[in-house]
């Protein structure tokens, strides 16, 4: 029986463990072939969701579905779904190939075929020749493999993968996450993923849920995230933006007036209403120059600067409003002095306006 | 409905319709289906009408396994048929004994005397298991453990099984306290009893009448956790802090009392300073001192104790002193301190936590201890003879036995609490994954001098006690006649060559026999019920998770002679009636020694990552399998530590097993002990030696086999030992 990738589908669910909760009444659907990130700050409940999915948990509330069939009371086992562990979790006494081929074993497949069928997803992945080393006989990269291989053996309707890549160094990290990405499309799985890093979830996935104590703060493809974020979190925690206190005027068709310190701006109002707010700027956002004589830009001070070879990185000291900005500068050839007086301003086009709670 | 569940329910309504429901003696075949071998079905509509109401929950089980789809709702009639079968069940089997009802008002409600019944058989067993099974299934169905029916079920059986087998013998003991032994309630002899001047009189202290056997208790206790601690803590040091050329000599030191019945020492020293004993032959030739009976009562008992118990100090204490990081010690070093300081104001403190928990230990082990007091004891009494001698002694009292055993029982269980609440969290030992690269320090001079002074003569005294037991096996008579002869030998392991074949007619072969099958029995059954509960306790999260580690660590701190005295209770009349053949010893071993199992087996998966687990169940692998192909494998030294401990327990126990044994399943130490009491000191010891060498052979044997050194034992017994909850 040949089966196809399946959808995921979350309604009201929320997971408890004693007093914690650490799922709070969350709602989602991934779509069949989608690869779906979450991601959030430690802590706010992404693996416990995955585990959710997986059947590793068991919610306290609410239904799940998966392939629009409910699977709530299920256990892992009766679940058609993989997971790619953080720890890999490759079996110690069983050498790479036995490791593949115990799902299929363990579901009756026979010897032979159990290994054909491991034999197949190692090259896959581009482990032939090392099927019959230990795991502890290989390097991190390639054990990460082998989990995949593992995972994806058995051909399951989801996959997930809780921080696949955390125990990897940078560059690695870089080329297995293309790997994946390139080996989703090819497959057309749906995948869950789990990460902490924003960089990779901007560059793997389809959609992101961003989380945050516990409950979901924003779905979204990774632009719409970034250039549209929907609370003050989701702008902090997508790339890092600096977020200004601003008083927003009367709605003028799509765009509102704001002050920023004594400078007035146009920005798109995107349904905030008149009152006070807070405008997001990226750090590549903020045009720094030297101070000059001429007024209309804000007035500050560089209270740090640090070289991170292919930019700057500048703390800014503002008087009015009295804040600290974070910006970046490609600039690295002439930089500007730590205590330099400088002037500040942005593109409107660049500022995303969000709501003050 | 899936296919498991459906046999489930297939064999319970078998068992039902066609097994024995009954348990008798002889299979009666000629009037089958009914009469004393029927089946619960022919049984009910032939007059037992109590046996009708199961056939609903049986069918309606089997009903919705044959005909309901999987889904929530049918889970939930499946747990209920299950459940409320179960209770039926036991409600029916409690409520009816062998002559009418169990109960007066029952009588008085229903008339007495009412039905009556015999103890529940094979079919009775099928029914509640498979009952108990669906119930379990259904609770799995509808999400709990994580929808993992294996888990569900394993929880539900080993959660029974301890009710039946740890609960209900202690309940049994408390409620044959309260009553006389008619069966009325007796609250006023309980107080008699229980206050008695021979339990708790004081009378010693005025130079009168022998103290209470309570007082006796702690006394010996007290005395021999005080000294087993010293010549621990002694060892310890020695091992741990000098350059002590023989150390394997000290770790050989702590197997020995593993594998040694632990009233083969008391049985050494009657050799050696009994009236007719080799030391004190030689003094009365040498110098005319006159043999006495110094050695029978409070010293005898106190040398034999310290000498079995303080090797469990050493193993205790070795990990404590080891634990201890040499870091602190430099530090306090490089303040300046000098050496005794140092040991006075860090190493000890860091210590203290350790021999109090040590101290603890051997203070249970000398309360719950009866071998040697019984071969010892002479005018002596402690708790666990007198309770011993209340069973089967010429004026058997069980209401009485039952008041002593609740004295050992809160006493044992005080200082376990003790041991478990006040020491089970304030542990200093400061072993980190970090190499530790500090040198200890060298012990102070005085002390150093003083742990060998205690030290070394103790081991030669223990090498001198088992010397004597080697010895006078190949002897005629140990202070008298040092003629070497096999005599001894010859009566208890003769084998003849006659007609018909080998013919083994020594007269200890048969107890050798069944102990050697009892133990074959009950070590995989222990082993496998301890690591299964070990895996439950770590690896799952369920309602009465405490409670199931309550009851397999209780099983731990109750005294074999109580153990015995409320499995006579419990076990000689209906429902459950097992007792005298060789089903009961395998329980009474296999609840008695499966904490070792559980602690063993919890060490082993804290160190296996979790992950392991959830990446096989992910794959598809339910939780048998799981257990089956990952589990098993990565847990093999604790598997092979516990049953080796299971095996050695099992071959030398005797404090609950006296109680149980039969004609037909005696056991090698119940032999020995009336081969003592008959006075054939020769039988004894060379059947006692003969017992050691095999053990170790087996041990031997095993870790040869699998690889795995001693380090899983010690592991299992340091586990146990520091017990953290
Ligand atoms: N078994 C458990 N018992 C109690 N609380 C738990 C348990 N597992 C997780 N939690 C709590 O639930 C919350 C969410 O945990 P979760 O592991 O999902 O976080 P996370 O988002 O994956 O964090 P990280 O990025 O650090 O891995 C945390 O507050 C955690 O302390
Ligand atoms: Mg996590």
């Amino acid at each position: 029986m040949k089966k196809g990738p399946a959808s995921v589908e979350f309604k009201n669910v929320v997971k408890r463990y004693g007093a914690v909760t650490a799922v709070n009444d969350v709602s989602f659907a991934i779509a069949p072939g989608e690869l779906v990130t979450f991601l959030g700050p430690s802590g706010c409940g992404k693996t416990t969701t995955l585990r959710l999915i997986a059947g590793l948990e068991m919610a306290s509330e609410g239904r799940i579905a998966i392939g629009g069939k409910d699977v709530t009371g299920l256990s892992a086992a009766d679940r058609d779904v993989s997971m790619v562990f953080q720890s890999y979790a490759l079996f110690p006494h069983m050498s790479v190939v036995e490791n593949v081929a115990y799902g299929p074993s363990v579901q009756g497949a026979g010897k032979a075929r159990a290994r054909e069928m491991a034999m197949d997803k190692l090259s896959l992945v581009g482990l032939e020749g090392l099927e019959n080393r230990a795991p502890s006989e290989l390097s991190g990269g390639q054990q990460q493999r082998v989990a995949v291989a593992r995972a994806l053996v058995l051909e399951p309707q989801v996959l997930l993968f809780d921080e696949p890549l955390s125990n990897l160094d940078a560059k690695l990290r870089r080329r297995v996450r293309e790997e994946i990405r390139e080996l989703q499309l090819s497959l057309g799985l749906t995948v869950a993923y789990v990460t902490h890093d924003q960089e990779e979830a901007l560059a793997v996935s389809d959609r992101i849920i961003v989380m945050s104590n516990a409950s979901i703060a924003q779905i979204g493809s990774p632009r719409e995230l970034y250039d549209a974020p929907s609370s003050r979190f989701v702008a902090d925690f997508m790339g890092d933006a600096n977020l200004i206190p601003v008083e927003v005027g009367a709605h003028d068709g799509a765009f509102a007036k704001i002050l920023i310190g004594r400078r007035e701006m146009r920005v798109a109002h995107r349904g905030i209403p008149p009152g006070s707010a807070y405008v997001a700027v990226r750090p590549h956002q903020i045009a720094i120059e030297a101070r000059s004589a001429t007024g209309g830009s804000l007035e500050g001070l560089i209270s740090k600067a640090a070289y991170v070879g292919d930019h700057m990185e500048y703390r800014i000291t503002l008087a009015v409003p009295k804040l600290e900005l974070f910006a970046t500068a490609p600039d690295v050839v002439s930089p500007l002095e730590k205590g330099s007086e400088v002037a500040i301003s942005f593109d409107p086009a660049g500022l995303v306006l969000v709501s003050g709670d | 409905m899936n296919r498991v569940t459906r046999l489930i329910a297939l064999a319970g309504v078998g068992a039902y319709v066609l097994l024995p429901w009954y348990s008798s003696g002889e299979p009666a075949l000629a009037s089958y289906p009914f009469g004393a071998s029927g089946s619960a079905l022919a049984l009910a509509v032939s007059g037992a009408w109590w046996l009708l109401p199961l056939a609903l929950p049986l069918y309606a089980c089997l009903h919705i396994a044959w005909r309901g789809t999987w889904n929530e709702r049918n889970a939930d009639w499946l747990s209920l048929c299950g459940f409320s079968g179960l209770a039926y069940l036991l409600v029916e089997g409690f409520a009816i004994g062998l002559h009418g009802w169990n109960a007066e008002w029952l009588g008085s409600v229903f008339g007495a005397p009412g039905p009556s019944q015999p103890g529940m058989g094979i079919g009775a067993l099928i029914v509640a298991t498979t009952l108990l099974l669906l119930g379990c299934r259904g609770l799995a169905r509808k999400g709990w453990c994580r929808g993992d029916a294996f888990i569900v079920c394993a929880i539900g059986v080993i959660g029974v099984l301890l009710a039946a087998f740890v609960f209900f013998p202690v309940v049994k003991i408390l409620a044959s306290a309260f009553t006389d032994n008619e069966g009325h309630a007796a609250f006023a002899s309980f107080l008699a009893k229980i206050t008695d001047r021979s339990v708790w009189g004081l009378g010693c202290l005025g130079g009168g009448i022998a103290c209470g056997v309570a007082w006796n208790t702690i006394l010996l206790a007290i005395l021999t956790g005080l000294a087993s601690t010293v010549l621990g803590l002694a060892f310890a040091l020695i091992a741990v802090r000098t350059s002590f050329r023989f150390k394997a000599l000290l770790r050989a030191m702590t197997v020995l009392p593993i594998i040694t019945p632990p009233f083969v020492i008391g049985l050494a020293l009657i050799l050696m300073f009994g009236r007719s004993g080799a030391v004190s032959a030689f003094l009365f030739r040498g110098f005319g001192i006159p043999p006495s009976r110094w050695i029978y009562g409070l010293s005898g008992i106190f040398i034999a104790q310290v000498l079995a118990f303080a090797p469990i100090a050493f193993l205790v204490l070795v990990g404590v002193v080891q634990g201890i990081s040499p870091t602190l010690e430099e530090a306090a070093q490089t303040l300046r301190a000098k050496r005794f300081t140092i040991f006075r104001t860090v190493t000890w403190p860091l210590m203290r936590p350790g021999l109090a928990n040590a101290f603890l230990l051997c203070l249970i082990e000398s309360m719950a201890d009866f071998g040697n007091p019984l071969v010892l004891g002479g005018n002596f009494e402690v708790l666990s003879t007198k309770i011993f001698f209340a069973v089967v002694g010429a004026a058997t009292d069980q209401g009485r036995a039952a008041v002593l055993s609740l004295v050992l029982l809160f006493l044992t269980l005080a200082g376990f609490a003790a041991q478990q609440l006040w020491l089970g969290k304030k542990s200093y030992t400061t072993v980190t994954g970090k190499g530790d690269a500090g040198l200890s320090l060298p012990l102070p001079n005085s002390l150093r001098c003083a742990c060998y002074a205690l030290a070394l003569p103790w081991v030669l005294f223990t090498f001198a006690i088992y010397a004597i037991i080697f010895v006078g096996s190949f002897v005629k008579a140990v202070g008298r006649d040092y003629t070497p002869t096999l005599a001894s030998y010859a009566i208890a392991f003769r084998v003849e060559h006659t007609n018909f074949g080998w013919f083994f007619s020594g007269s200890a072969w048969p107890s050798l026999v069944a102990t050697v099958e009892i133990a074959l029995i009950a070590a995989p059954l222990t082993a496998a019920i301890g690591l299964l509960t070990a895996y439950l306790l770590a690896r799952q999260d369920f309602y009465g998770r405490k409670a199931l580690d309550f009851a397999a660590m209780l099983s731990f701190a109750i005294p074999g002679t109580v153990v015995g005295v409320s499995y006579i209770l419990a076990f000689n009349v209906p429902p459950i009636e097992i007792t005298g053949g060789a089903l009961i010893l395998v329980i009474c071993f296999v609840f008695r020694n499966m904490p070792v199992g559980v602690r063993a087996g919890m060490a082993a998966l804290s160190q296996i990552d979790k992950s392991l687990d959830e990446a096989s169940l992910t794959l598809g692998a339910r939780s048998f399998t799981t257990v089956a192909r990952i589990m098993i494998p990565l847990m093999r030294p604790a598997l092979v530590a516990s049953l080796i401990y299971a095996f050695v327990r099992a071959m030398t126990a005797v404090s609950a097993v006296i109680f149980l044994v039969s004609a037909q399943y005696n056991m090698a130490t119940t032999y020995i002990i009336g081969r003592v009491d008959a006075g054939e000191y020769g039988v004894a010891i060379a059947y006692s030696a003969a017992l050691i060498v095999f053990m170790l052979a087996v041990i031997l044997l095993i870790e040869a086999l699998v690889g795995e050194r001693r380090l899983g034992r010690r592991t299992a017994i340091a586990n146990i030992a520091a017990a953290p909850a």
